[in-house]
C-alpha cells in the first residue's frame, strides 16, 4: 500500500448507492412509526380533549354520556398499581437475588425455575386472565374482586420484574462483591450492602415500566371480573373497575359520544402511563452508574 | 565444574536494578529475625480437576514483605488467594495441602472462612472502590464488623495509614468514583487497614497505575510492613526488587502430552538472591529477560 497523495481514492459506486440506499430505508422505517403514532394521538385528542373534566375524572359510569365519568375506574387502576407494585417487587427481586446470587446454576431445579420463567414473559396475557379466573375467582372462592385483579397483574409482570431484576443485580461488578468479602463480610452483608443498594436504580426502572405495562392491561382483568358499572370507590374485596376495561366498554357502545368519551379516558391512561415512564427514565438518569 | 565454583560466574543483573538498593536490603533482612507468620505445605490448587498449581511449600514471615513473580499463568494470585480463602468464591476451585496461620490451619473444619478475611485483607488489581462515598468506602469494614464507636477516628486513621488523609479531608462524602485511579488503590488499602488486619495481601496492587502513583503505593508498602505483613504478587521484577524482603519465583510447568500447564513454585530466597544470585537457571532466565 503506497500512501503518496492521491492513491487514497474514491469508494466503488456501487458502495455508495447500497449504503444511501439503506439510509433512506432506515429513515421511511422511522418515519412510518413516528407518523402512525402521531396520527392516532392526534385523532384520540382531537376527539376526546372535550371530555377531559371533572366529571371524567370523579363521576361514576353512566348510560348518559354527558354524565359518564370514569371515578371509579382511574381509583381502581390506582389502587391495584399500588397492590400490584407492593407484591412484584419484593416477590421479583427475591427471585432475581435468589437466581442471581445464591443459585447453583448446575442444580436442574435452578435450570428450570430460569427456563420457566423466560416463558411465562411470553404467555399472552388472556391465558392468565383464564387461570385467573379458574385459579383465583372460582378455585379460591376470592370472586371478582379488586385482590383478584391485582394479584393476576402481578402474575402477569412477575417476569418483566424478574428479569430486569437479574439484569440490573448482574451489572454490578464483581469485583464490588470480591471487595466486600475481602473484607470479611457475609453474603448476606454483601447483598444486602453492596449488592442490591447498586442495582436498586435499575430494579425501580424496571419495576415502573413493567407497571406501565400491566396498567393498560385490559383481557386478564375483563376475565377476573372486572365490571363496568361500578359506582362506589373499590375496595380490596369488593367488585371493581379499571380504567382500560372502561375504555373497552364505552368503545363498545353504539352511540357516538361514548366513543368520544372512551378517546378521554384513553387521554388520561396516557397520561398517568407517560407520568410513569418519566419517572422511569428520570431515576435511570439520576443514578444510572458507570462502572 | 570446579572452576566454576572457585570463580563464581558474576551474577545476573537486571537492567536498570539498583545495586546499592539491594545490598541495603540485604542487610535489613539479614539482620532482622524471622516469625513465621504462613506456614504452606504442599499446597495444591485445582480447578474442575486441573491443577492450577502444584505441591508449593514455603514459609511468610511476620513484618516482612514476600513478593510472588512470575510469567503469566503460573498461578501466583491464585497462590495469594489461597491466604484469605478467596478461592472458596470459585465453585470449581479445589484446594488441597494446609496453610498453617498462626499454627492453624487455614483450611481446616472449624474455620469460618469469613473470620479468615477479618483478618488477612486483601488489595485487588484494579481498584474497586464500592459505589459509596469516601467515607463510607472505608467505613464499611467497621460498620460490618459491628464497631460502631469512634467511626469517625477510624476512619481517619486509616486514611492516615493509606496516605491518603490530606488528599481527601475535606471530601469525604465525595464519591469515590471521583478520586485518580492511584488515589482509589490508596482508598482500598485504607479500606483493609480499616479493619485492622494482620496481614495485607496485595495482587498486582500497582500494575493499573501510572509510575507516581506506582511510587506511592511501594513507599506506603515500606511505611505499613512495620505494622503489617505484606504478601504482594507483581509482573513488574523492579517492584519485587524495591519492595520485597523475600522473593518466590514461580513458573509453569508445561505437561506436552496432557496440554496442561502447571503453575510451580521455583525458587524463594532472600530478595537480592533471588536477583543477584539465584540458585536456578529458571529463576536467573527470568530476572535477567531472558524469559517470560
Amino acid at each position: 500500500m503506497s500512501a503518496a497523495p492521491g492513491v487514497v481514492g474514491r469508494r466503488s459506486g456501487g458502495d455508495r448507492v447500497r449504503g444511501t440506499a439503506f439510509y433512506v430505508l432506515l429513515l421511511v422505517a422511522v418515519t412510518i412509526g413516528f407518523v402512525l403514532l402521531f396520527v392516532l394521538l392526534a385523532d384520540v385528542i382531537r376527539k376526546g380533549i372535550g371530555y377531559v373534566d371533572l366529571t371524567l375524572l370523579n363521576e361514576p359510569n353512566s348510560s348518559d354520556p354527558s354524565k359518564a365519568g370514569a371515578g371509579p375506574a382511574i381509583r381502581g387502576t390506582i389502587y391495584m398499581m399500588v397492590l400490584l407494585l407492593l407484591l412484584v417487587v419484593p416477590l421479583g427481586v427475591g427471585t432475581a437475588l435468589y437466581l442471581e446470587e445464591y443459585a447453583d446454576r448446575d442444580r436442574w431445579y435452578n435450570r428450570l425455575l430460569e427456563i420457566n420463567i423466560q416463558n411465562l414473559a411470553a404467555v399472552p396475557s388472556i391465558v392468565y386472565g383464564i387461570l385467573g379466573l379458574a385459579f383465583l375467582v372460582r378455585g379460591l372462592g376470592l370472586g371478582r374482586v379488586l385482590l383478584a385483579g391485582a394479584l393476576i397483574l402481578t402474575l402477569l409482570v412477575l417476569p418483566t420484574v424478574i428479569v430486569a431484576s437479574r439484569e440490573a443485580i448482574r451489572a454490578v461488578p464483581d469485583s464490588i462483591r470480591q471487595g466486600a468479602y475481602a473484607l470479611g463480610a457475609t453474603q448476606w452483608q454483601v447483598v444486602r450492602r453492596q449488592v442490591l443498594p447498586a442495582a436498586i436504580p435499575g430494579i425501580a426502572t424496571g419495576s415502573i415500566l413493567a407497571l406501565a405495562r400491566a396498567i393498560g392491561e385490559t383481557a386478564p382483568l375483563l376475565l377476573v371480573g372486572a365490571l363496568t358499572f361500578v359506582a362506589i370507590n373499590p375496595t380490596l374485596l369488593g367488585s371493581f373497575t379499571a380504567l382500560p376495561v372502561q375504555i373497552y366498554q364505552w368503545i363498545a357502545r353504539p352511540q357516538d359520544e361514548f366513543r368520544l368519551l372512551a378517546a378521554a379516558g384513553i387521554m388520561v391512561l396516557l397520561a398517568i402511563l407517560l407520568t410513569m415512564n418519566a419517572f422511569a427514565i428520570w431515576l435511570r438518569n439520576r443514578y444510572q452508574r458507570r462502572w | 565444574m570446579s572452576e566454576m565454583e572457585s570463580a563464581p560466574a558474576a551474577p545476573a543483573k537486571i537492567p536498570g536494578m539498583d545495586e546499592k538498593l539491594l545490598e541495603e536490603r540485604a542487610k535489613e533482612t539479614g539482620s532482622t529475625r524471622r516469625d513465621v507468620l504462613f506456614d504452606v505445605t504442599d499446597l495444591t490448587v485445582n480447578y474442575s480437576g486441573v491443577p492450577a498449581l502444584k505441591n508449593v511449600s514455603l514459609e511468610i514471615y511476620k513484618n516482612y514483605v514476600t513478593a510472588f513473580i512470575g510469567p503469566s499463568g503460573c498461578g501466583k494470585s491464585t497462590f495469594i488467594r489461597c491466604f484469605n480463602r478467596m478461592n472458596d468464591l470459585i465453585p470449581t476451585a479445589e484446594v488441597a495441602g494446609r496453610i498453617l496461620y498462626h499454627g492453624i490451619d487455614l483450611y481446616g473444619s472449624e474455620v469460618d472462612s469469613v473470620e479468615v478475611r477479618k483478618r488477612i485483607g486483601m488489595v485487588f488489581q484494579k481498584p474497586n472502590p464500592f459505589p459509596k462515598s469516601i467515607y463510607d468506602n472505608i467505613a464499611f469494614g467497621p460498620r460490618i464488623l459491628g464497631w460502631k464507636k469512634n467511626l469517625d477516628e477510624r476512619v481517619e486513621r486509616a486514611l492516615r495509614q493509606a496516605a491518603l488523609w490530606d488528599e481527601v479531608r475535606n471530601r469525604l462524602k465525595e464519591s469515590a468514583y471521583s478520586l485518580s485511579g492511584g488515589q482509589q488503590q490508596r482508598l482500598c488499602i485504607a479500606r483493609c487497614l480499616a479493619v485492622e488486619p494482620d496481614v495485607l495481601l496485595m495482587d498486582e496492587p500497582a500494575s493499573a497505575l501510572d509510575p507516581i502513583s506506582t511510587t506511592a503505593i511501594e513507599d506506603l508498602m515500606h511505611e505499613l510492613k512495620k505494622d503489617y505483613t505484606i504478601v504482594i504478587v507483581t509482573h513488574n521484577m523492579q517492584q519485587a526488587a524495591r519492595v520485597a524482603d523475600m522473593t518466590a519465583f514461580f513458573s509453569v510447568d508445561v505437561d506436552e502430552e496432557q496440554d496442561r500447564r502447571t503453575g510451580i513454585l521455583v525458587e524463594y530466597d532472600q530478595t537480592p538472591t533471588i536477583f543477584t544470585n539465584p540458585g536456578d537457571k529458571r529463576t536467573e532466565d527470568y530476572v535477567t529477560g531472558r524469559f517470560g
